[in-house]
């Protein structure tokens, strides 16, 4: 009898293993990285179907389609890494449509000497926040390029929800007298992954509050509230996203600096930097416009939830044909929250 | 925040503003103009316009340090970048500043034509340092800009190599000086023979004078019969300063005083202005944006220094291109005019598109106007209280 076992491959090396090209060509060591890797780590029904595609099966309602690359560095940082973000950030995108977030499509960049330790962290990482946000990550791809090409690992991520009857979220639906909401301190995430780039320490770091939201945003539904925009203010902040909003709407608004929460050791960093915190990427926020009349109650919902304690009110919608985005300073003066041009770049003087 | 938060109280804001109401008189005005970017932007940013009586006007000065950096010296940084091919290292909002045929660092980094500038934005003259070390086969270069408060750490990193030994190490030098701008601004016909522009007063800069000190403005306060208060850069530094120059114009006063004494004496950073002397010495003319040329205003290598200096190193000549003939940056940078003022202000100049450099940088009286205060264009007024 020969020694020679049927199909037997040496299981990945986790421990000093690093991608190399042979990952990403379609042959043996693919197959190996997908069934050592990603199958065992996202085991679901329709990604055991084993095809190029997932076959889901039929959802009552309208289906919400939202995708995001994700493209951070660094790829671990205080309270998260790409991979746990790349699951919340498109949870988070299709929540903000009102929908409930069922299935997940992943694709990888993965840049040739990627050490595989690494990427199974990551890909831990998705596993675990996707399980705990009861989606399903049902098909992906994975493609290698040679080194210098890209910086370890991108992740794209895209995802399908469904949204229940009635349930009508869109950032065209601000309307003048409207309240303006925040689910909680803001430039958390952000000023997590400058401070890591910048190597700035502090007493009690900068954690990201990346989280997904859709548990959050079920609740405010459930109170049957007149909610009329939600947004996650991600890339570019609170300042972007209500500038997106109110450009969408047609609306103009007015903030009230001293009631936007931001946490003292995150101002404390963007004050090193010379970055405003209005500016900064949040990926566990949530930016809400309703109804006047039921700011109070979404409030208390959101307080009552883990992920909006801090909830508060910060501003009202108004009629301006500019559709500027204004704020009442805490110093006592006015000016505008203006669209951020360029990149935030630090002041010299 | 503590020990910042402090300067920015909206209750201490509300009762200064009262008390500047009540010592102004209602018979005349007062132009008073802050010379640093960073007082126009606090002044922006934080409203404090809003909180000054009719009768009290600011006009911003030309100490925004991108903004007074003629066409011709980012030329000379690009063709460095690109014809040269070093690393060329330097400070955020400097990527961002118009150079010729439509260019910018920012641009040359992406790209032109089929060359690829290596420009790396840097937080500290420590940075580049490390990417000399880094790069021992490239030649790397510090595109240096700034007043007399960004100058000592240049002057710090052009010792620290040459105690190293760095060899692929040099210095675009484009540091300027405040007390030659503001004497020119005073001496500037609109100012001085036509009295066109009024001006009371200044409010005098915050970081460089921690370096050089309250000293040097000593001399033109008491020529030009002007009054300085130093101020630092937060919102009640800026009315404490107004309320002190507000105090010396009604007394006939016209005195260097100092508001800023949390960290600014009168003679300055002594063992920075020696670090500065042993590197650098007096050019004896710059081109200022706005300001034209203006002699003994800036700054250069020393010779024995000279293989640190980027214009010999490698033989870089200065060739001065005009501005736009419709920016009207040189008029704003004067004091002479308004951003409102400019025609192309807000329409083809834009922060996206900036034409000219007071656009540039949030200092810029032209970018600060737009970025915080251009609402008050328009005739719509919002009046609703935010509950809280």
């Amino acid at each position: 009898m020969s020694g020679v076992r049927m199909n037997y491959a040496r299981p990945l090396d986790f421990k000093q293993g690093r991608v190399d090209m042979s990952h990403g060509s379609g042959g043996r060591a693919m197959l190996q990285l997908i069934e050592e890797l990603f199958a065992a780590a996202f085991a679901n029904q329709y990604l055991a179907q084993g095809n190029d595609g997932a076959v889901l099966p039929p959802s009552a309602g309208r289906l919400v389609m939202a995708t995001d690359a994700h493209v951070v560095s660094p790829l671990f940082f205080p309270g998260g890494d790409i991979g746990c973000l790349a699951i919340h950030g498109t949870i988070n995108d299709v929540a903000v449509m009102g929908a409930q977030p069922l299935w997940i499509a992943a694709s990888f960049i993965l840049e040739e000497g990627f050490p595989l330790g690494d990427l199974k962290r990551i890909v831990d990482s998705m596993a675990v926040a996707a399980r705990e946000a009861g989606v399903a990550v049902v098909t992906g791809d994975t493609k290698v390029v040679e080194q210098g090409n890209a910086d370890g690992v991108f992740i794209t991520t895209t995802g399908v929800g469904v949204v229940a009857e009635g349930v009508l979220l869109s950032g065209d639906r601000a309307r003048p007298g409207n309240a303006i909401l925040v689910s909680g301190a803001l430039g958390d995430h952000g000023m997590a992954i400058m401070s890591k780039r910048e190597n700035l320490s502090f007493d009690a770091p900068i954690v990201s509050d990346t989280a997904a939201l859709h548990g959050l945003i079920a609740t405010l539904l459930a109170t049957g509230a007149d909610l009329r925009v939600l947004r996650d203010p991600t890339r570019g902040g609170l300042a972007t996203t209500l500038n997106e909003i109110a450009r969408q709407s047609g609306v103009g608004m007015l903030l009230e600096e001293s009631a936007i929460p931001v946490k003292p050791v995150v101002a404390a960093a963007c004050e090193f930097l010379g970055l405003d915190p209005l500016y900064v990427a949040n990926e566990g926020k949530l930016v809400a416009v309703c109804a006047a009349a039921d700011a109070e109650r979404l409030i208390a919902a959101m307080r009552a939830h883990p992920l909006g304690r801090d909830a508060a009110l910060i501003g009202t919608v108004h009629e301006d044909v500019h559709h500027f985005v204004q704020m009442k300073t805490s110093f006592g003066g006015r000016r505008i929250v203006d669209w951020l041009s360029g990149e935030q770049l630090p002041r010299i003087c | 925040m503590k020990y910042v938060d402090e300067f920015r109280d909206g209750e201490v804001a509300k009762g200064l503003a009262v008390a500047i109401a009540a010592e102004v008189k209602s018979s005349r005005n007062y132009s008073f103009m802050e010379f640093c970017g960073g007082h126009t932007h606090a002044i922006s940013r934080y409203g404090v316009g809003d909180l000054l009586p009719a009768n009290v006007r600011m006009v911003h000065g030309p100490g925004c340090p991108v903004c007074v950096l003629p066409i011709g010296r980012i030329d000379m940084a690009m063709r460095l970048a690109l014809d040269r091919g070093v690393i060329l290292c330097t400070y955020g909002d400097t990527l961002r500043v118009p150079a010729s045929g439509g260019l910018s660092l920012l641009k040359a980094k992406a790209g032109v034509g089929n060359k690829r500038g290596d420009i790396r934005m840097v937080y500290s003259t420590l940075d580049v340092l490390k990417v000399a070390r880094e790069n021992p086969l490239r030649e790397v270069v510090f595109f240096a800009i700034g007043f007399e408060t960004t100058t000592p750490p240049t002057a710090a990193a052009i010792r620290q190599a040459r105690q190293e030994g760095l060899k692929n190490f040099s210095v675009l030098c484009s540091h300027v000086l405040t007390p030659a701008a503001i004497t020119h601004i005073l001496e500037s016909p609109e100012v001085g023979r036509y009295g066109t522009v009024l001006l009371d007063g200044f409010v005098g800069p915050a970081h460089v004078s921690t370096v050089i000190g309250t000293r040097p403005y000593e001399n033109f306060a008491e020529q030009y019969r002007k009054p300085v208060v130093i101020a630092g850069f937060e919102p009640l530094d800026v009315m404490q300063a107004i309320r002190m120059l507000v105090r010396q114009v009604n007394e006939g006063r016209a005195e260097v005083e100092n508001e800023f004494t949390r960290a600014v004496t009168r003679d300055g950073n002594l063992k920075a202005q020696t670090l500065v002397s042993e590197v650098f010495e007096l050019r004896s003319s710059f081109e200022w944006r706005g300001l034209g040329e203006v002699p003994y205003s800036a700054l250069q290598i020393r010779a024995g220094l000279a293989e640190f200096d980027a214009e010999r190193r490698y033989h870089l000549t200065y060739v001065a291109v005009p501005d736009n003939s419709a920016c009207e940056c040189g008029a704003i940078l004067r004091g002479v005019k308004k951003p409102q003022d400019c025609k192309i202000f807000g329409t083809v100049c834009t922060p996206e598109n900036p034409m000219g450099s007071c656009m540039v940088s949030s200092e810029g009286a032209c970018a600060a106007h737009y970025t915080y205060g251009r609402y008050k264009d328009f005739p719509v007024e919002v009046e609703q209280e935010v509950r809280a």
